[in-house]
């Protein structure tokens, strides 16, 4: 089918099967390998998204489902001059990465909960991060991070 | 390998569905099921880009909210008339997965499912919810709990789709309440979960009452006995909510499965009744009929 979405801000159209994980298309048809899959049904949350600003899984989506939506990826999280978002220097300050699997899909919904919530509490940000699995840090430092970058985004403020 | 088709109105949904297609809603079941091999649809009908605002709308019709069977478990927990009228179902979807399945998934997919686990049956049971399921020959309505037959078995005509869930304002119920006891509070099944409405007296005493459970047989468990016993008791005599719970660990015959024995979900079962007593626990969520 003829698919026409919005890709981190960027309109495209592409020819695809229209069952053809939204997964699959992200990684190996377009080259964006940041958003990654270890479960592939729904568990973890590293394959975690964003479609018209909710968090999804791109592991359980096809690409029928993205038509004419908007999505963002952890590739399209950086500034212009390649600059890291703010929560992504959060979870490099606070030492929250260790082998990295589960981090794209951490920083997404901690980018999503700081736009609905600007300053979240702990039992906020635990909630935000029920989805997503981390088999590494434990998550203390991942809720330390998250709580930093709700420090830094609120610095910029006005 | 199926096709996907994504009809743009309910005429065309309704074709297809009669040619025997697989609605895809959310696919949080629908696409572990097919990567498990459970099933191997030929043809998917995409349910995102359709024009028909029934399916996907929350509406005030008086005496009842209808509630379209693709709209999402997020929009249901954010929407001001289920959050005024129905607290014990914002309850139980806020234990439905992760913010991520909660996203994608549909209150229509997850009765379709009819899992005995499925988080919104308990308190659809409770809330006496009935389904509108529509062909092309019309539409019909029937209550929830005749609807669903057994683990992953429904009432729904192989031309029918599940249309609307119509369920009735209780202004009669005081207090609202939903637990689940799981392995751990995010993306566990349940393995046992209790749906219940309570009506007071001026005094506080049980005037009314519906319990519903989930993860307790092959479909949602009801407990007419233990309703009964319940009724008169005070709010805050514990004594009333120990016989109450000897009553509900007799009255249940639950499964076994690698959750959990069916022993464990027996004294569970009693142990959820027992929480309804106020006094030192947490207020149960006040209804809308609530003074
Ligand atoms: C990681 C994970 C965790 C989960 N946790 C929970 C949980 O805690 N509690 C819980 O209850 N569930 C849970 N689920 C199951 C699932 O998310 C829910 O049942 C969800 O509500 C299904 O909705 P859906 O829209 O995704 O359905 P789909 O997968 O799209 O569809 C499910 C079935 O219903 C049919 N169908 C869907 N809509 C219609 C319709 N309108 N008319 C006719 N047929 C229809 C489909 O053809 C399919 O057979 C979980 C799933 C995953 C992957
Ligand atoms: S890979 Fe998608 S949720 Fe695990
Ligand atoms: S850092 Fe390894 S899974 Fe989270």
């Amino acid at each position: 089918m003829k698919l026409s979405f919005t890709l981190n801000h960027n309109a495209l159209t592409l020819e695809t099967e229209p069952d053809r994980r939204v997964i699959d298309l992200l990684r190996e048809d377009l080259g964006l390998t940041g958003t990654k899959e270890a479960c592939g049904e729904g568990e973890c949350g590293a394959c975690t998204i964003r479609v018209n600003k909710e968090l999804r899984l791109a592991c359980l989506m096809i690409a029928a489902q993205i038509e004419g939506c908007s999505i963002e990826t952890i590739e399209g999280l950086a500034g212009p001059d390649q600059a890291l978002h703010p929560v992504q220097e959060a979870f490099v300050q606070a030492g929250a990465v260790q082998c990295g699997f589960c981090t794209p899909g951490m920083v997404m919904a901690v980018t999503d909960l700081l736009e609905a919530i600007p300053d979240p509490d702990e039992t906020q940000i635990r909630k935000a991060l029920s989805g997503n699995l981390c088999r590494c840090t434990g998550y203390q430092k991942i809720m330390d991070a998250a709580q930093l970058a709700a420090k830094k985004e609120n610095k910029c403020l006005p | 390998m199926p096709a996907v088709i994504l009809p743009q109105t309910l005429d065309e949904l309704l074709d297809l569905k009669a040619q025997g297609h697989t609605i895809l809603a959310g696919g949080t079941d629908l696409f572990v099921h097919m990567r498990n091999k459970k099933i191997q649809p030929q043809t998917l009908v995409c349910l995102d880009q359709l024009k028909d605002k029934g399916l996907r709308e929350v509406a005030d019709t008086g005496d009842e909210i209808c509630i379209g069977a693709a709209v999402t478990h997020s929009r249901l927990i954010q929407n001001p008339l289920v959050q005024q009228h129905f607290p014990v179902l914002i309850q139980a979807l806020d234990t439905l997965g992760s913010p991520q399945i909660r996203n994608m998934g549909t209150l229509g997919g997850n009765i379709m499912t009819a899992s005995p686990a499925g988080d919104s049956l308990p308190p659809l049971y409770v809330l006496d919810a009935q389904v509108e399921l529509a062909g092309k020959n019309g539409s019909r309505r029937m209550s929830l709990s005749r609807f669903i037959t057994g683990p992953g078995a429904t009432g729904l005509n192989p031309e029918e789709i599940l249309y609307r869930i119509w369920i009735p304002k209780q202004p009669s119920y005081d207090l609202h309440h939903f637990e689940k006891v799981g392995h751990r509070k995010s993306l566990s099944i349940a393995i046992l979960s209790m749906a219940a409405l309570i009506g007071l007296t001026g005094d506080r005493k049980i005037r009314a009452v519906r319990l519903a459970w989930g993860s307790l047989g092959k479909t949602i468990a009801t407990s007419p006995e233990t309703e009964k016993r319940l009724m008169g008791t005070p709010m805050d005599d514990p004594a009333g909510f120990i016989l109450a719970a000897a009553r509900i660990r007799e009255e249940v015959s639950p499964i076994s499965d690698v959750r959990a024995g069916a022993d464990y979900r027996r004294q569970v079962a009693g142990n959820l009744v027992l929480r309804l007593c106020q006094g030192p626990l947490e207020p149960l969520k006040q209804g809308p009929g609530a003074v």
